[in-house]
């Protein structure tokens, strides 16, 4: 089988974010950037899938500036053998990273896609059902467990009840979520070897997708700061707080 | 402008997210309640009810994301807004059914500006997006948690919708945390624990005070990661989004994605021994001190106080 795994750079989900003074974005000049974290952990799933003989090769694509080239070789450097970079310096929306990528799954023809079920930047959560729509394969989100089973793969999906599993055919997507597994730590010697993997940079461009953005972004805000906080002194004192705030509660 | 919102609903019953779903997306338009569900008649009169419903749509059929996506692209044609809950059925349609219809969805909207303006967090809500949709139709999804309930005082007319449509995918089991506590996302007061607690058995101290002022209990990413808690009772930016007008978090530092998930609690309460955690610096009661002395006392003044709901 052939794994393609989407994965995208993001400001690092340690660093606390500035919005910009002037309402036009959140500062990422000079900030610390990395592999946003649930596209490592489908990466992790699928260098596992090859581990246990279920990929002969795995694909990793991104698309974005050329400084993504770095999320690509942390990819390779776990275990996956070949990157593509769809390099373009707009900040696309999802739909259009969808049809990008949807053109990658058109010439590679990989079995099983995975993604992270979300970026932590934009919080959108779409890219992977968006995928699946436009290819018509269909989709497992929110994965904790992937199973290859026969000719199709059981996924156990993260769900507000709880989990549930279901069985879907092949060619499908996935999308991981936190609990999937460990990503790995890439050692030395597959960092260096990494940079002797391909890697294919190919513009935006010449896909023939119209990547203008539907959305008009007003401005961005900082949220509203809570009041600092206040300690009380004893048990009774919180009780009496919580007492407080429960019978106002129940005046409603 | 027309409204089709699409239901929520979980063991029979309709869920409470649903109620404020409607009672946001009444300001856009009259509304068509869809209900995609096998024996969802007791649903569609729950969802006839709801202040603000023009009528309940009954499609009698298990909802699965393949075949739901095919009955939604279907009715689309007929409205200008298609919307559902940011949960976890709204999360994994509501960005294919836009993508089918070659549409940008708005998710997890927070705030309705106007017809087609709205406001999402971004970054773990750490920053605040107001967009336009300058598009001929507007694919949402709202987060229950940042609007009140409408009214059940409503007498909807239910219309049933034939032909259904197979899914290619099988449910194979369902693994249902057991129990009786509220909905997370919509209730009045949650206690929440964090990896502090240090074990699973711990972790009940948090069920105990929980039941005692019957709320929902939340746990932090470590806690789930640990096995302290089941994954839904997660809050947070990647769990789940809580807005109670009491929180009250024990053992809970407070890092950067457990706060995107609180920061719609009216009333922050922290139990924690750092007086220099985040969740601290925030709350608006902290007590600074060894959970494990507190909460018990805790339990006992509430009681001697006739504390109970």
């Amino acid at each position: 089988m052939k794994i393609l795994v989407a994965i995208k750079r993001v400001v690092d989900h340690n660093v606390r974010i500035r919005v910009r003074p002037d309402g036009t974005g959140v500062e990422t000049q000079g900030v610390r950037m990395s592999m946003n974290p649930f596209c490592k952990h489908a990466v992790e799933a699928a260098v596992q899938l090859g581990d246990a003989g279920h990929a002969d090769e795995i694909v990793v694509v991104s698309v974005g500036p050329k400084a993504a080239n770095d999320v690509i070789l942390t990819a390779l450097a776990m275990g996956a053998h070949r990157g593509i970079l769809v390099e373009t310096d707009a900040e696309l929306e999802t739909l259009a990273v969808a049809k990008l990528l949807a053109k990658i799954v058109a010439e590679e023809n990989p079995d099983i896609v995975l993604l992270g079920k979300q970026a932590v930047d934009d919080d959108s959560n779409h890219v992977g059902q968006m995928l699946a729509a436009l290819t018509g394969r269909p989709q497992a989100t929110f994965a904790s467990e992937i199973k290859v089973v026969g000719q199709g793969l059981e996924v156990t999906r993260e769900i507000d009840t709880g989990r549930e599993t279901i069985a879907i055919p092949l060619p499908a997507i996935v999308t991981a979520d936190l609990r999937l597994n460990t990503p790995r730590n890439a050692a030395l010697p597959m960092v260096m070897k990494a940079r002797s993997k391909p890697l294919a940079v190919r513009p935006a461009a010449e896909f023939s997708v119209d990547l203008a953005p539907r959305l008009q972004v007003e401005k961005i805000s900082p949220p509203a700061e809570r009041v600092a906080g206040k300690t009380v002194g004893s048990v009774s004192d919180l009780a009496a707080f919580i007492a407080g705030e429960v019978s106002q509660m129940e005046a409603l | 402008m027309s409204v089709l919102l699409v239901a929520d609903h979980d063991l029979g019953q309709l869920s409470p997210a649903t109620a404020r779903i409607v009672h946001a997306a009444a300001q856009l338009g009259p509304i068509d309640l869809l209900v995609i569900g096998e024996n969802g008649d007791k649903i569609a009169e729950q969802a006839a009810k709801l202040a603000g419903v023009h009528k309940v749509l009954l499609a009698q059929e298990l909802s699965f994301t393949d075949s739901d996506l095919a009955l939604l692209e279907t009715l689309a044609q007929r409205y200008q807004y298609v919307i559902q809950s940011a949960g976890s059925v709204g999360r994994d349609r509501i960005p294919a059914l836009a993508a089918r219809l070659d549409l940008m969805p708005v998710t997890d909207v927070i705030e309705i500006l106007g017809p087609n303006r709205f406001v999402r967090p971004i970054y773990a809500g750490n920053a605040l997006q107001t967009i336009t949709d300058p598009q001929a139709k507007h694919i949402l999804t709202i987060r229950a948690s940042a609007f009140p309930a409408a009214k059940s005082d409503n007498t909807a007319p239910i219309e049933t919708l034939g032909d259904t449509t197979a899914s290619v995918a099988r449910l194979i089991a369902t693994h249902r945390t057991e129990g009786d506590t509220p909905d997370l996302a919509t209730a009045q007061i949650v206690v929440g624990g964090g990896i502090a607690l240090g074990s699973a058995e711990n972790f009940q101290l948090v069920e105990k005070l929980a039941k005692k002022l019957g709320a929902a209990i939340g746990a932090t990413r470590a806690a789930v990661d640990a096995g302290y808690a089941p994954n839904d009772w997660q809050v947070g930016q990647t769990g789940k989004i809580i807005a109670p007008d009491l929180y009250i978090a024990i053992g809970i530092s407070g890092a950067l994605q457990h706060l995107a998930g609180i920061q719609g609690a009216k009333r922050i309460v922290a139990i924690n021994n750092d007086p220099e955690a985040p969740l601290v610096k925030l709350a608006d009661a902290a007590l600074i001190g060894d959970l494990f002395e507190i909460v018990p006392q805790l339990i006992d003044e509430l009681d001697k106080a006739g504390v109970s709901r």
